[in-house]
């Protein structure tokens, strides 16, 4: 299991990097933390001829809290955006979800905007972009456009990103005060892929629930957010029955059998990992 | 047609490399082709396994998800690099005896690597921090309990002798 052959490109700059990507065409990748390309390489899923390796170019790998967003550059590490407290502070949820994200191994090269690039419904980061509303801000040889998240995934590995375009930032909005959150999958083994797995999102306001929302890993094609107000709202948030909410996310999602778990395995699990993730959001 | 080679240098356990490889190269068949440093294993070249995880700075890293062409500029410690001699062995190399915590031996540099970086941010865990810490490299031989109780040894040999316990660069030439 090698790569096939490939024209090695280490710009200095992003306006270098777009340069070889448009230079190049389709035939280019960019190559971030490479823990979700490089297997796929190895495998020889995909051959591209250039790969532009992005881990030189500067002002990348930071991390900046607002009021209203956490954002985060091309080149953070997943273990970085992990343990950044300001991050965790404006929004918890960004390190409920990262720990989860394979092996410590691996989310020390891996970088968080890359996952998101790679757009794996099985992927915990994508999804937590939907549920936090992210701005992804896309650099192409005219400039920066922003889309959000929702518009933003396509499809299966499928994005609006062009092929002479950058996932230069994602911007992760935070969630209003009272808000509690919680992410929850069950894997075979901690840190493979999640047979399900949900992010949830519960805002109380004196005493009452105002909103409740989830997202998905691995049992919807596309990450999506799935509104859960009407089902809660005005209820108080320890005396909430959650399976008020079953039927919603039943009718939301759409898992698919392979080796590990069936579909209606997976229908299960997803249902009962929503109702404890809601239940946990509210006490925090 | 004849592939592109890029020259590039890459410190290994403190030792300064030159050469020149096509940008495929994989860190992990640099260290073992390249350098002849076959002591990082090769398993299942998708980064499942652990076998191959050397320390990228001394954070633990799996050398068949990084390319060689990427590595110039960090400090790459292999397992060759943690105390080599059985006069001067790592004490998570000393726990692994002591525990017997390996049989065939091949994940075991990429169990190696990886808790001596554990145990530099976690000196003192419990059982089931111990676990957690190895939960991503496999072992087919020992069924995990050895390798469990060694990374608790480790930590009581370091404790006792804090001076051996720290992440050497070994300059082994």
């Amino acid at each position: 299991m090698k790569p096939g052959p490939f024209v090695y490109h280490r710009p200095l700059s992003v306006q270098e990097a777009l340069s070889v990507l448009t230079d190049v065409g389709h035939e280019g990748k960019i190559l971030a933390g490479g823990q979700s390309l490089i297997p796929i390489l190895n495998m020889r899923l995909a051959s591209p001829s250039h790969l532009v390796d992005i881990n030189r170019v500067p002002g990348l790998d930071e991390v900046t809290v607002s009021s209203e967003a956490v954002r985060v550059g091309a080149l953070v590490r997943h273990r970085q955006l992990e343990r950044d407290t300001g991050a965790y502070a404006a929004n918890p949820l960004l390190r409920q979800a990262l720990h989860c994200v394979a092996h410590p191994a691996i989310r020390n090269r891996g970088t968080t905007v890359g996952s998101i690039a790679h757009a794996d419904a099985a992927g915990e980061m994508p999804s937590v972009a939907v549920l936090t509303e992210a701005v992804m801000e896309i650099r192409g040889p005219s400039g920066v456009r922003e889309v959000a998240a929702d518009d933003f995934f396509e499809g299966a590995l499928e994005t609006c990103l062009d092929h002479d375009e950058i996932l230069e930032a994602v911007r992760f909005g935070r969630f209003p005060e009272g808000t509690g959150t919680a992410f929850l999958e069950s894997a075979r083994r901690h840190g493979d892929y999640a047979l399900a797995g949900v992010a949830a999102a519960v805002t109380v306001t004196d005493g009452t629930i105002v909103s409740a929302r989830a997202s998905f890993v691995s049992v919807t094609e596309v990450p999506t957010r799935l509104d859960l107000t009407e089902a809660v709202a005005g209820q108080e948030p320890g005396a909430v029955d959650w399976s008020v909410i079953d039927d919603l996310v039943q009718e939301h999602i759409s898992p698919e059998a392979d080796i590990h778990a069936t579909a209606d395995y997976r229908r299960v699990l997803a249902g009962e990992l929503t109702r404890r993730a809601l239940a946990q959001a509210v006490t925090r | 047609m004849t592939e592109e080679t890029y020259a590039i240098a890459v410190t290994v356990n403190g030792v300064v490399y030159h050469r020149s490889v096509p940008g495929r190269r994989l860190l992990s068949d640099f260290l073992r082709h390249d350098l002849e440093l076959t002591g990082t294993h090769v398993g299942c070249e998708h980064g499942v396994c652990g076998a191959c995880t050397v320390l990228v700075d001394g954070e633990p890293m799996r050398s068949c998800l990084m390319f060689a062409v990427s590595a110039p500029g960090h400090e790459i410690t292999t397992v060759e690099g943690l105390g080599n001699t059985p006069e001067a062995m790592n004490p998570v190399q000393q726990a692994f005896i002591e525990c017997h915590g390996l049989q065939c031996g091949f994940c075991t540099p990429g169990f190696l690597t990886t808790i001596t970086a554990y145990l530099r941010d976690h000196p003192d865990p419990t059982s089931a921090e111990a676990r957690e810490a190895i939960s991503g490299n496999l072992c087919r031989c020992t069924g995990y309990q050895n390798i469990v109780k060694a990374v608790l040894r480790a930590a009581e040999i370091a404790r006792e002798a804090p001076a051996a316990a720290s992440t050497s660069g070994g300059a082994s030439a």
